[in-house]
């Protein structure tokens, strides 16, 4: 018999494939499980319109329920609410700072169209918050590069969304 | 009225679509890589957007009665009609031709110098964010849903464009004078926004879309508050191009479509 719960659990195991330490429910890109009988439904929420990840996320969450025996499964997209960084989970920002990438702060007034507005951002090596922003685009989407002002290390900040 | 919301949905897609291929241009090109990342960046938040766009259009389409279908025949690739089979994205992304296409006439403009790329997101980016802001509230929950996941890129791409505008109109003699031809080149361009189309005006009355005359005012306020701080003249000329809305396009367009519907017209279906 299915449970929401084993999926849940299953669901901890698929990656985000561009920030492998992250599950999709750390992510907070899983927005609801239901079964029936042995039908599973699951929806998610994308990160940015455009992120290629989805659709190997995708994919990923098939192969994983396939391979523990699952064959019914209906896996569907949407769009509002729409997805934010305060969706992270605690043991996600945990995780990402532990790899490096310094965690969304919480989304507040820097989520405006306000020109050259600063932002606190805490480097994930030394804790400083002495940063500064190189460029508002980084390597995915999802991330702004900063550089350490102190210890002189530059990182990704998963910025906030 | 069905038929209306299908092509307004088709104009939405548009947009994002054909500037998301023009700022693509600049992968690897850009004039430093953070800011070929940046613009490249951008690029993927409006082809994600326009495939949402897409998707929601070729859905009404497939449920479309044959009566409906028919009305909206010519925005239909001929190409499809072979393929018998439903109606997807990616044959309204690649296999129209360009008097079906019904983006803003500056959407399509060649790349230019960076701060003609940079100038035209600014404009852009700031009629989306009024535009897409109001289209939260559209009756039609899905035109809804994805006006309100877009936004948020959009608020990014206004603040980053703004900061360049700033950057290059208070910056060197160089750079203050590419911006000002930039912007001469460019404003004839943005009164095309706010000029509403049939289509517009069915969306607007029914409720699903946006009254874009409505749009202008926050929007020149926008640009005129960026202006003073880049130290840039408002233009004061009105006189507007016109015509993108309804398939009638610069000759630019076409060498568009040909690069990037290279493929699906070559090996019709490819997938990878």
């Amino acid at each position: 018999m299915v449970t929401e719960q084993n999926i849940w659990h299953l669901l901890e195991e698929v990656k985000d494939p561009e920030v492998p330490v992250l599950s999709i429910v750390d992510l907070g890109i899983v927005r609801q499980v239901s079964t029936e009988d042995d039908q599973i439904n699951i929806t998610i929420t994308p990160t940015y319109s455009g992120c290629p990840a989805m659709d190997v996320i995708n994919m990923d969450i098939r192969l994983k329920l396939i391979e523990k025996g699952y064959r019914k499964i209906n896996i569907q997209q949407s769009l509002s609410p729409a997805w934010t960084t305060d969706w992270m989970s605690d043991e996600g920002k945990r995780k990402l700072k532990a790899y490096g990438i310094a965690p969304p702060n919480q989304k507040q007034q820097f989520c405006t169209s306000e020109m050259f507005a600063e932002e606190a951002v805490q480097c994930p090596r030394c804790s400083s918050y002495n940063t500064r922003l190189v460029s508002q685009f980084g390597s995915t989407a999802c991330k702004a590069m900063y550089q350490c002002s102190d210890c002189k290390e530059a990182f990704d900040y998963f910025k906030c969304h | 009225m069905n038929t209306q919301l299908f092509t307004y949905t088709l104009h939405l897609a548009d947009n994002a679509f054909i500037l998301g291929q023009r700022n693509s241009e600049w992968t690897g090109h850009g004039p430093v890589v953070e800011q070929d990342i940046a613009i490249t960046n951008i690029s993927l938040d409006f082809i994600g957007q326009a495939r949402n766009f897409y998707q929601y259009a070729a859905t009404l389409y497939n449920n479309f009665s044959d009566a409906e279908k028919k009305e909206i025949d010519f925005l239909i690739p001929r190409l499809w009609k072979t393929y018998n089979r439903e109606l997807q994205e990616d044959d309204l992304a690649f296999l129209r031709d360009e008097r079906q296409y019904m983006n803003l006439l500056i959407t399509e403009l060649p790349r230019g110098d960076w701060a003609f790329t940079v100038l035209r997101q600014f404009f852009f980016s700031a009629f989306q964010y009024y535009q897409y802001s109001a289209l939260q509230r559209s009756r039609d929950t899905q035109l809804a849903a994805i006006a309100e996941k877009s936004l948020k890129e959009v608020t990014y791409h206004l603040r980053w464009s703004g900061e360049w505008v700033v950057r290059l109109g208070d910056g060197t003699p160089e750079s203050t004078d590419r911006i000002i031809r930039a912007l001469q080149d460019l404003w004839m361009f943005t009164g095309e926004f706010f000029i509403p189309t049939g289509y517009e005006h069915a969306a607007n009355s029914s409720g699903y879309g946006v009254d874009v005359v409505a749009l202008r005012d926050p929007w020149e306020a926008k640009v005129a508050s960026v202006f003073t701080e880049a130290h840039l003249k408002m233009p004061s000329d009105a006189w507007a191009q016109e015509g993108g809305k309804e398939g009638r396009h610069t000759e630019h367009l076409g060498y568009l479509l040909a690069e990037m519907q290279y493929l699906q017209r070559t090996y019709p279906n490819a997938t990878w």
